[in-house]
Order: C-alpha cells, then structure tokens, then sequence
C-alpha cells in the first residue's frame, strides 16, 4: 500500500523531470535559432515569432500532457 | 496532520470532479451516484458551460455582423474585424486548397476554445461556491454535494470531441478530393513503394502501420495538448489557493502566465487544424 503510494510519487517526479528536461532543451535550441535569425534578418522578426509561438505550443505539448497525467496520478488516482 | 490531509485532499478532489448525470437502473441519478453508471454518464457542467459559451459567442458575432457598417465603424466592429483579420490571414497563409468551410472553422475553433479557457481566469471557488450556495439554498443539498467545474477544456471529453470532429473533417477532405480509393493509395503506398509490384503488396502492411500511427496521432495529440495544458493550469491554480495566506503573490505571476497559455493553446489548436485540413485536401506527397 505505501510501496505503491511511493512509487506513485517516483513516477510523478520522473514525468514531471523528464518532460522539463526535453522542454528545456527544445525551447533552448529553438530561441537561439529564432534570435540568430532576427540578427541576420531583423525584417522578418514580426513574422518569425508568430511562427516561434506555433512551434511553442508544439514542442509544450508532450511536456504538458506528461504534467497533467501527473496531476491526475497524484490528485485524482 | 492525517485529518488535515485528508480535507486538502477532499477540497481538491471537489473542485476536480465534474456534475455527472447518469441513468442508475432505468432512473437519473447524479454525482455519486454515478460511480457505477459506466460509460454513459454526462458531465453536466461540461456542457452546459460549453453550449452556454457557445451561444454567447454567436451572439456577440451576430451583433456585430448585423450592425457592420463601412462608414467609421464601432468599437465593437474593430474588435471583430481584428480577430477575422488574424484568423483570415492565417487561412490564406496556410490553406492550400479551395474550400469555404475553413475560415468559419477555424474562426469557431479559435475564438470558442479561447472562451472556453477564459474560464480558467476566474478563481476557483468563485462560481462553484455561488452553485453550492443555490444547491444549498433553493434545493435543500449539502454544498459538498455540489459538483462544479467551470472550465469545459479541463475535460477530456470536450477536447476529444474538438480533436474528433477536426479528425472527421481531416478524413471528409481526404476522401472528398482524393476519393476513396485515392485515400487508401495514400495510406498504403506510401512511405515506401517500389516499381515491382510484388515489392509494393509486401511492403502495404509497413506503410498502413507507419500511416495510420501517423493519421491517429494528429487528433490525439489535438485533444491531449489541449487537455494537459488546461488541467495542469486549473491544478495549480486549486493548489496555490489551498496554500493560504501567501496565495496573492504566487497567484498573480501564474494568472499572467496563464493568459498567454489560453490564448497560445487555442491559436495553436486553430492553426493545427487549418493545416491538417490543408494536407487532408490536396496531394501533399
């Protein structure tokens, strides 16, 4: 019962980690390109950032569904 | 510390179930009851909020499209405009085939699941607390009995239902453009296809795979993004509201935070859909 109750939260920890982790790594890599870009070529700034908040939303999205099947194992289960 | 927890657990369990209604041996029963009821029960909450959200968009587009005019228009005229105006040049960027259904679409999607998210801004407690107090006043219930939740994007059965209704515009196109047969071609011949046809029969069942995880990928990741940004926002929201006295400064930054991720999560549900209907309506390999 509590050995189930402490595997729970290891998971939870090991969602919540790893999603951050790719995240971090994601958005790292992806600013860095948008901002050397607007460096070379300030004309297309306004463009390229509605573009950077679609890729955004995309690359959240494993993270996020990781966190709220998180929350629901730890809230909800 | 057992009985404290368990009160902060029981607060927090509240505020995330949704008004279920089922029918519990040929009778309506709600909530508790309903713990049995199998896969027919409705969440009640759910779609009142989100029909509810829905009206008072029509309305608000209906208002101002009757009283458009082209002399200097009002301020509620602006405001439409500017949302048509992004929705509209988002299509045209995007859509690469011929259909008048995309645009409306695409602008119902944005600015319903925008509303909808709005939702999560208001605090918690404010309107389940008001539906306890009229549970309580006007029917004679326990306020804990009581099930409300507010946000009907919080709910993967109204991102679902969003992610397959775009799944069975996404299949109507294919097979509207390409017909059936062309349809099945695109999910068999391809990644992988050759010119000796004995090749290509072997290699079908490795492009159905690699297609259809392809095709089932698209709204399930539709209506999870949605679902899991939503959830983990309300989530922490309940939870920065149950640890008292220092909500104010913790609250403020993550509603900010907040405002950006409704909006984001339904531009991003928008902007998805137009381009899965684009690659569903035209020859994209």
């Amino acid at each position: 019962m509590e050995l189930a109750l402490g595997l729970k939260y290891i998971a939870v920890a090991l969602l919540i980690g790893f999603g951050a982790i790719g995240t971090g790594l994601g958005f790292g890599n992806m600013g860095g390109k948008f901002l050397e870009a607007c460096a070379r070529q300030p004309e297309l700034a306004p463009s390229l950032q509605v573009k950077m908040f679609i890729l955004a939303g995309l690359i959240d999205a494993v993270a996020m569904i990781g966190v709220g099947i998180a929350m629901f194992l730890l809230f909800a289960a | 510390m057992a009985a404290e927890e368990l009160t902060v657990q029981s607060h927090i369990q509240h505020h995330l179930s949704n008004a279920k209604m089922c029918s519990v041996e040929g009778e309506i029963a709600f909530n508790k009851a309903c713990e049995n009821a199998g896969f027919m029960t409705l969440h009640v909450d759910t779609l009142a909020w989100s029909i509810g959200l829905g009206i008072i968009f029509l309305m608000i587009f209906r208002a101002a499209a009757k009283k458009a005019t082209t002399d200097v228009p009002g301020k509620l005229q602006c405001f439409i405009e500017m949302i048509i105006e992004l929705v509209s040049n988002n299509v045209r960027d995007t859509f690469h085939g011929k259909s008048k259904l995309i645009a409306p679409l695409a602008l119902t999607i944005f600015v319903w699941i925008f509303l909808m998210n709005l939702m999560d801004l208001i605090p918690v407690d404010f309107l389940p607390a008001f539906a306890g107090w009229v549970g309580s006043t006007m029917f004679g219930m326990d306020s804990h009995d009581v099930y409300m939740k507010i946000v009907p994007t919080t709910d993967i059965n109204m991102t679902a239902g969003l992610a397959i209704g775009v799944f069975l515009l996404m299949i109507g196109y294919s097979i509207g453009m390409k017909g059936v047969v062309g349809f099945i071609k695109e999910l068999t011949l391809q990644p992988f296809s050759s010119n000796n046809i004995f090749a290509q029969i072997l290699l079908i069942p490795f492009n159905l795979l690699l297609e259809l995880i392809g095709l089932f990928a698209k709204p399930f990741s539709l209506a999870l993004r949605l679902f899991g940004n939503l959830y983990a926002g309300e989530m922490i929201f309940i939870l920065i509201g149950v640890i008292g006295l220092w909500q104010l400064p913790l609250h403020f930054p993550w509603a900010v935070f907040h405002i950006l991720v409704i909006t984001l999560q339904a531009f991003v549900f928008m902007m998805l859909s137009i381009v899965y209907l684009s690659m569903a309506s035209s020859d994209s390999h």
